[in-house]
């Protein structure tokens, strides 16, 4: 998968390369920092990369079916019916002028064939399951507070009963106790409904909680892909290493933190070689000139590192 | 700004023609080749223009354009040409003039209004609005005839049109710089008023100044030719576009087209390099509002 | 004598009214965003407020820096009452007590060099000028780690990244050698793997320079990783406060304890009790009577309802407002 940014600047390498698999049901936290392509791999996987950006290449094969070769019209079919999206502020993809029941009503009357009163119903039964009573049905948005939108969001995902969903940075503007409230609360549905997710986030920490595998980013490139278990008992890639050992732990009473020297890169003229390699405190002259390959470490672990 | 519709339409339409990318920098080069042809024939005036352009029967009456008179003679038999090379003279006087002294008032008022607030701002914000309210050329022509004909007058009505103009603008940027959180942290390091104003305020609103004030220009070469084709602008011996425009105007019945035709070109055509010099700028200085 | 002391501080904002409720109600209403907190802060300690958003820790840090003014309360910095100061006395505090921002992206005049931004301080209160005040932003510069400081001194804001523009803002505060900094969520907007690298800066510069913080933040694992005490603030009130060993581990208030309980731990292996407390914040303009928290708490009975439980000390420098633990 290739997006590329086409800016005034230049071309900015959004995401460069990245190959990604995951099953039926599965948890994967795409993590990364800002910059590093998370969000828009999200967002290319739906197809909706917005302008100036573009999909270069690749594929996204999502049972069977090779999405970028559908046409607009099938594509519209799978989002949200099939794919769907959590975003981090769900009050901008929400209409403001309308009631938060009717949101979910017209998603369902969208794509299924239900009557109103089938589709009300349905809805009713989604709102109370990601904890909205049904006396708020009338409510419209702004009425909501941050985590009840949050929740009204992850409703619209689900309306549809879809494989997989992609939630971007849903509990990044949330507090500690509404973002555990809110991860909680997508466990539990997740297992309900058996649809796979993929968790973008910025923040390591809440992937252990949720995900059963990380898929870490750096500089558009995907460095490390691993379960969740082997990853943060042992992380192979110097970025997930450092990144691990940079971030406080609440667990631990003399932690001592260590900084990633350097700032992430330039995506218009990223670094020759592998991209972390003038932050990377193991970097040889080989990282500096050649891109390392994507390796398979143990059965189902990959890394992007000449180490291995 | 009702006043700036004209000249944003039709730099808008010609947006649309050309192509998105580079079209701001194509927008600048061209404008600013159109103001410096017409500054360049001010200058040079004396020189440039063939006949004297008071002067009458330098040819015979409404002689039509040929080698001795390019653009023809008017029906004083004077050289047309010559009147729109001294006219330029009197048009760009004008605006530039009207154009400085409405920003320095506009600035230095909104500078003020806004950063000292309460009630002083509310009265001056509301006799600045009661003026923005008026169409410009009523309000131009009200102040006109007030003042009577005369380089002087003409300045300093097109000037009070163009004040409330920046005055609004400024005082809307600042406010809003006001509340901004740099402007929090020097109050913070102990910074006081006027350091403030001049040191964190200011030089933030500056990049807004050119591009109003090249699109007002645009406007005011307007405003300036309706107030002499009007007859309130300038008197007789100043040459003039606006009045030139107005007499051919009279012509155009007799076929006779060249009299009216070439004034009213020049003032197109002036228009014309401001806009787009102003819209060129400010898609440059300000392209986060281009790009979204 | 403790460096910093604030007795009952109390900021009510005005809620905003529109012109046709004004009509209808004289009744003005307010945001109780502080209201009556006390706290010391003794001299070379991190003093860390940490709370969610809404519960009146970053008003607190304004305050304090008297950026805004208390609706009621005061504040002693170094044993003298700083609650009134204006004009020149203001200016001349504000050399010793410097604050930090959270968003570098808005802190810094965009129109001025990072050399510029830094020394600005310097200037105003007449301390270097020209050559003089060069050498002093360069050596301030190269301090923070922004190397070569020639070359950052004449950039603007705007090239630099968001971790280098909040090393910038640390450079302006400490510029003037205060004694005192508010960090308002200093690291909360920047970029995760520049964050150490902040934190490590703020820590080594407050043993350089004999610096006390007032560190404020919503996120307790960084609170745990950098202070020496801490208060919990919950709708405007400090609920709990201590040494951070005895909050961290012995939590008393029943919201310190949900609050810890909620914070993710990048660790697979860690199983944790958790409590999860129901619904979200009340909102501050109506805040709930009796003990504010009482809406959300497992342990509240009548007595919450009724009556406000005060800040009292349990143990030796520990405090915790709440009618169920005593």
């Amino acid at each position: 998968m290739r997006v590329y940014y086409y800016t005034r600047d230049g071309v900015v390498m959004a995401v460069d390369n990245v190959d990604l698999s995951m099953k039926q049901g599965e948890t994967i936290g795409l993590v990364g920092e800002s910059g590093s392509g998370k969000s828009t791999l999200g967002q290319a996987i739906l197809r909706l990369v917005p302008p100036p950006g573009r999909i270069i290449g690749g594929k996204i094969i999502f049972d069977g079916l090779n999405l970028m070769k559908l046409s607009e019209e099938e594509m519209r079919r799978i989002r949200g019916k099939r794919i769907s999206m959590v975003f981090q502020d769900p009050m901008t993809s929400l209409n403001p002028l309308m009631r938060i029941g009717d949101h979910i009503v017209e998603t369902i009357m969208a794509h299924d064939n239900l009557t109103r009163k089938e589709a009300e119903e349905k809805a009713m039964k989604i709102l109370e399951q990601v904890g909205i009573r049904s006396e708020r049905f009338m409510d419209y948005p702004h009425q909501f507070s941050g985590g009840m939108r949050q929740r009204v969001g992850i409703a619209l995902a689900l309306a549809l009963n879809p494989d997989l969903v992609i939630a971007d940075e849903p509990t990044s503007s949330l507090d500690v106790i509404v973002q555990f409230q809110i991860l909680d609360l997508m466990k539990k549905l997740k297992d309900l409904y058996g649809m796979g997710m993929i968790l973008i986030t910025h923040d390591i920490s809440i992937v252990p909680g949720i995900a059963d595998k990380v898929a870490l980013m750096y500089a558009g490139q995907l460095v490390e892909f691993a379960d969740v278990k082997s990853f943060f008992n042992e992380p192979l890639h110097p970025y997930g290493k450092a990144l691990l050992e940079s971030i406080p732990n609440i667990q631990y009473s003399d932690q001592k933190l260590k900084y990633i020297p350097g700032n992430p890169p330039d995506l218009i003229n990223p670094p020759k070689g592998c991209r972390f390699s003038p932050r990377c405190p193991y970097a040889t002259e080989r990282c500096r000139e050649e891109e390392p390959p994507t390796i398979m470490v143990g059965r189902r672990r990959l890394v992007k590192c000449f180490q291995y | 700004m009702a006043n700036l519709t004209a000249p944003r339409m039709i730099t808008s339409m010609l947006g649309k023609i050309s192509p998105r990318r580079g079209a701001e920098g194509l927008f600048v080069t061209i404008g600013l080749a159109i103001i410096l042809t017409f500054i360049f024939m001010a200058i040079l005036a004396p020189i440039l223009a063939p006949y004297d352009p008071n002067e009458t029967r330098v040819g015979g009456l409404y002689e039509s354009p040929n080698p001795k008179f390019p653009m023809g003679t008017d029906r004083l038999g004077r050289d047309i040409l010559s009147r729109i090379i001294w006219g330029s003279r009197t048009v760009l006087i004008v605006t530039f003039l009207s154009m400085v002294l409405s920003s320095a008032c506009g600035v230095i008022l909104g500078l003020i209004s806004g950063y000292v607030g309460g009630k002083f701002d509310t009265i001056l914000s509301l006799f600045m609005d009661s003026l923005y309210a008026f169409p410009g050329l009523i309000l131009a022509i009200a102040l006109a005839v007030m003042l009577g004909q005369g380089i002087i007058p003409v300045t300093v009505s097109l000037t009070v049109v163009y004040v409330p103009i920046y005055f609004r603008m400024i005082r809307g940027e600042v406010l809003s710089i006001k509340e901004s959180l740099f402007v929090e942290a020097a109050k913070a390091i102990g910074a006081k008023g006027k350091t403030l104003i001049f040191k964190y305020i200011f030089p933030n609103v500056i990049p807004s100044i050119p591009i109003v004030l090249s699109l007002n220009a645009a406007d005011a070469v307007l405003t300036l030719a309706a107030l002499s084709f009007l007859g309130l602008g300038l008197p007789a011996h100043i040459p003039d576009w606006g009045f030139d425009l107005r007499m051919g105007y009279g012509a155009l019945t007799a076929k006779i087209w060249w009299p009216g035709t070439f004034p009213g070109l020049m003032i197109v055509l002036l228009t014309l390099g401001f806009s787009l010099f102003g819209e060129g700028l400010a898609e440059i200085l300000n392209p986060k509002l281009s790009r979204r | 004598m403790p460096l910093l002391k604030v007795i009952d501080l109390k900021k009510y904002f005005p809620v905003q009214q529109s012109f046709l409720e004004r009509l209808l109600s004289r009744k003005l209403d307010y945001v109780k965003a502080v209201d009556g907190i006390s706290f010391e802060a003794e001299k070379g300690e991190v003093f860390s407020i940490a709370g969610e958003s809404g519960c009146g820790k970053t008003t607190t840090g304004r305050l304090i820096v008297r950026l805004i003014d208390p609706t009621e309360g005061k504040i002693f910095f170094n044993g003298a009452d700083i609650t009134c100061l204006s004009g020149e006395e203001l200016r001349k505090l504000r050399k010793r007590m410097q604050i930090i921002f959270q968003n570098p992206y808005a802190s810094l005049n965009p129109r001025m060099k990072i050399g510029e931004n830094v020394g600005h301080p310097l200037e105003i209160h007449g301390i270097a000028y020209g050559r003089e005040k060069e050498k002093l932003v360069m050596e301030m510069l190269e301090k923070v780690g922004l190397q070569p400081a020639s070359k950052f001194y004449n950039a603007y804001p705007h090239e630099l990244s968001g971790g280098q523009r909040q090393r910038v803002a640390v450079a302006r505060a400490m510029i003037l050698k205060p004694d005192f900094i508010v960090a308002d969520e200093p690291i909360s907007m920047i970029d995760v793997s520049l964050r150490a690298r902040i934190l490590e800066l703020m820590i080594q510069l407050k043993e350089e320079l004999n610096l006390t913080y007032l560190f404020i933040t919503h996120d307790l694992a960084v609170a745990k990783y950098i202070s020496d005490k801490i208060a919990i603030m919950y709708l405007g009130k400090i609920v709990e406060m201590g040494e951070k060993e005895v909050i961290f581990s012995d939590p008393k208030h029943p919201y310190t304890n949900a609050l810890l309980s909620a914070v993710p731990v990048p660790d697979p292996n860690v199983k944790r009790k958790r409590v999860m407390l129901k619904g979200e914040v009340p909102s501050p303009i109506n805040p709930p009577t009796g003990c504010r928290f009482h809406t959300r708490c497992p342990l509240a009975t009548d007595i919450c309802r009724r009556e406000e439980p005060k800040l009292v000390e349990i143990d030796d420098n520990h405090f915790v407002a709440c009618h169920m633990i005593k």
